[in-house]
């Protein structure tokens, strides 16, 4: 029986391969808003958090799970939205393009 | 629902973040990989709810933390100015480290609500001692960081002799305390250790200068993402794992590129304490003159160019003049001439920054190109426009013996004519002189970015 523990240093050492290649694809022109994602990603610590803000019976430590579950919270809200926004920019614009077509 | 259902949900959770990542190789396709992001993220918390609820029933309080964290996220995300985007990053890494450290206060206190035995295996205390520690110093690190961005505390180095042993020094410590802890030491050497961390993540931030930010945001980026993923490690929770070392690795190429492209050395910047080195800055500055002009002149000699090229600056964010720019370079491509966009690595205060302003003011992201992209095509340019770039354009940095020298440089030099807007004759962040202002070529325009663009494009019409 192999130790769990290999099997997640398994996943890790891949998990960075994957997002060593799939990073380098990024265009610098989006490296903004591949922090910005990045950063809500990171906010997956919200899935830790849960598991300490819901015990059986709330004691402090309880408590500090649901302040965790609070501030990984404004950042998976934050960060996906804030990058929406700043990728709604990079839009190609629409109106203009129609008018373009028209002219010729 | 099972261990094994909430394992292959976190695996499509995982898949989902992966194509969040891919789908910014290109602008066109950026969007529809957010979604992906956000379904992935959905995916995980419903089914940790799912998890939690089907344990002990008590979800009220997460439901509760979620909702008035989501509504600050979302309030938050709506009002920050694009220009604020690095403070916002900074504050969003500190967050993170926190509840990273809070993770492991409460996995300490009590095993047994994360599904780990009890006591603790000293292998998952181990684990707990490093996402705490990478944890805290994320937390401390990002707080500086975000007060120098958002000019809260001095962005000057804070630099004092001794500096790096004290904070190796504590860095031993540090892990004695851990080492401690994972013996069975208990609270005390816990509380300890996530102090010197938290002391620690301060230290190795306040010797860093303002102009070194872009490395430091990239660097706790990636910071947070260790965390992350040594909070899944000792919680044995592989989408903690998977999502923390995408994130981890992403904010590690992006603080490469951006030493790269501020010609600094990888391994000082994870050390910490790096940047700040002092170059005096050349004083024969009064020996040489500098061909100053006014923007009717700037406008003439662009209006009859064919091809222009725009190098933008932070010091044009500062100024808020991207709209203007715009205006201006649509008014000249009216009158035919092809205008484009060169975008140093650093041009803004993190990664990509100047892409996001420009995206703002409406720029079409088709005639913004990347300094690899552009260098070749300054030597057929009938003028280079400097707006608010500085060290960025220095063609010091192709001399040997120049103290930025092997920097990679916007080959501004090379177009017929230079047009540099500038507020003055200070040197840039490098306490540089730049020689591109003396060349006979170059033309000077003094001013305020905004009120230069703005009557650059009142003189093209």
């Amino acid at each position: 029986m192999v130790d769990p523990i290999v099997y997640y240093l398994v996943i890790f050492v891949l998990a960075i391969f994957v997002g060593y290649h799939v990073v380098w694809s990024v265009t610098p022109a989006l490296h903004t808003p591949l922090m910005s994602v990045t950063n809500a990603i990171s906010a997956i610590i919200l899935v830790g958090a849960m598991l300490a803000a819901g015990p059986a019976v709330m004691d402090w430590g309880g408590w500090v799970g649901v302040a965790a579950v609070a501030m990984a919270s404004i950042n998976a809200f934050g960060g996906f939205l804030v990058t929406q926004r700043m990728l709604e920019m990079f839009k190609r614009k629409e109106p203009k393009a129609p008018a373009a077509k028209d002219a010729k | 629902m099972s261990a094994d259902q909430v394992a292959l949900w976190y695996l499509v959770a995982s898949v989902c973040f992966i194509l969040a990542l891919k789908g910014l190789s290109h602008p066109s396709t950026a969007r529809r990989g957010n979604v992906f992001g956000i379904v992935g993220m959905a995916i995980a918390v419903i089914v940790t709810l799912a998890l939690v609820y089907s344990h002990t029933k008590n979800v009220g309080w997460i439901l509760a933390g979620i909702a008035v964290g989501g509504a600050i996220g979302a309030v938050i995300a709506r009002r920050v100015q694009m220009t604020q985007m690095p403070e916002l990053v900074a504050a969003f890494h500190s967050l993170v480290g926190m509840a990273a450290v809070l993770i492991a206060i409460a996995a300490v206190n009590d095993p047994a609500s994360f599904g780990l035995p009890v006591p603790l295996p000293t292998g998952n205390m181990l684990e707990l001692f490093i996402g705490t520690f990478i944890g805290a110093i994320t937390f401390s690190g990002s707080v500086i960081a975000f007060g120098k961005l958002s000019g809260r505390i001095r962005s000057a180095p804070v630099v004092y002799p001794g500096q790096h042993w004290i904070n190796l020094a504590l860095a031993i410590a540090m892990i004695a305390f851990g080492v401690w802890f994972f013996n069975g030491g208990g609270w005390l050497p816990f509380i300890v250790m996530t102090a010197l961390a938290f002391l620690l993540g301060v230290l190795i931030i306040i010797p860093i200068g303002g102009a070194d930010m872009p490395v430091v945001i990239s660097m706790l980026n990636s910071y947070s993402g260790w965390a992350a993923a040594g909070i899944g490690f000792s919680l044995n929770n592989p989408m903690l794992i998977i999502a923390g070392s995408l994130v981890g690795s992403s904010g590690a190429i992006l603080s490469y590129i951006m030493c790269r492209a501020m010609n600094r050395s990888f391994i000082s910047v994870i050390l910490g304490g790096f940047g700040g080195e002092v170059s005096a800055a050349a004083a024969d500055q009064d020996k040489k003159t500098v061909k100053s002009g006014s923007p009717d002149d700037a406008a003439f000699i662009m209006g009859n160019a064919e091809n222009v090229i725009i190098v933008p600056g932070y010091g044009l964010a500062v100024a808020r003049a991207q709209h203007a720019v715009n205006e201006m370079a649509s008014k000249l491509a009216a009158r035919g001439v092809r205008v484009r966009y060169a975008i140093h690595p650093v041009a803004g205060r993190m990664p990509g920054h100047m892409n996001v302003l420009l995206a703002e003011a409406e720029v079409p992201y088709d005639q913004v190109f990347e300094m690899e992209d552009i260098n070749s095509e300054f030597g057929t340019a009938d003028v280079a426009l400097i707006l608010g770039a500085n060290d960025v354009v220095n063609p010091l940095a192709e001399q040997k013996g120049s103290p930025i020298y092997g920097m990679p440089i916007l080959e501004a030099y090379k177009a017929k004519t230079v047009i540099v807007n500038k507020r003055s004759m200070a040197s840039g962040y490098a306490g540089l002189d730049n020689p591109l202002f003396y060349m006979d070529k170059t033309m000077m325009v003094f001013g305020d970015a905004k009120k230069t663009v703005e009557a650059l494009v009142k003189a093209i019409e």
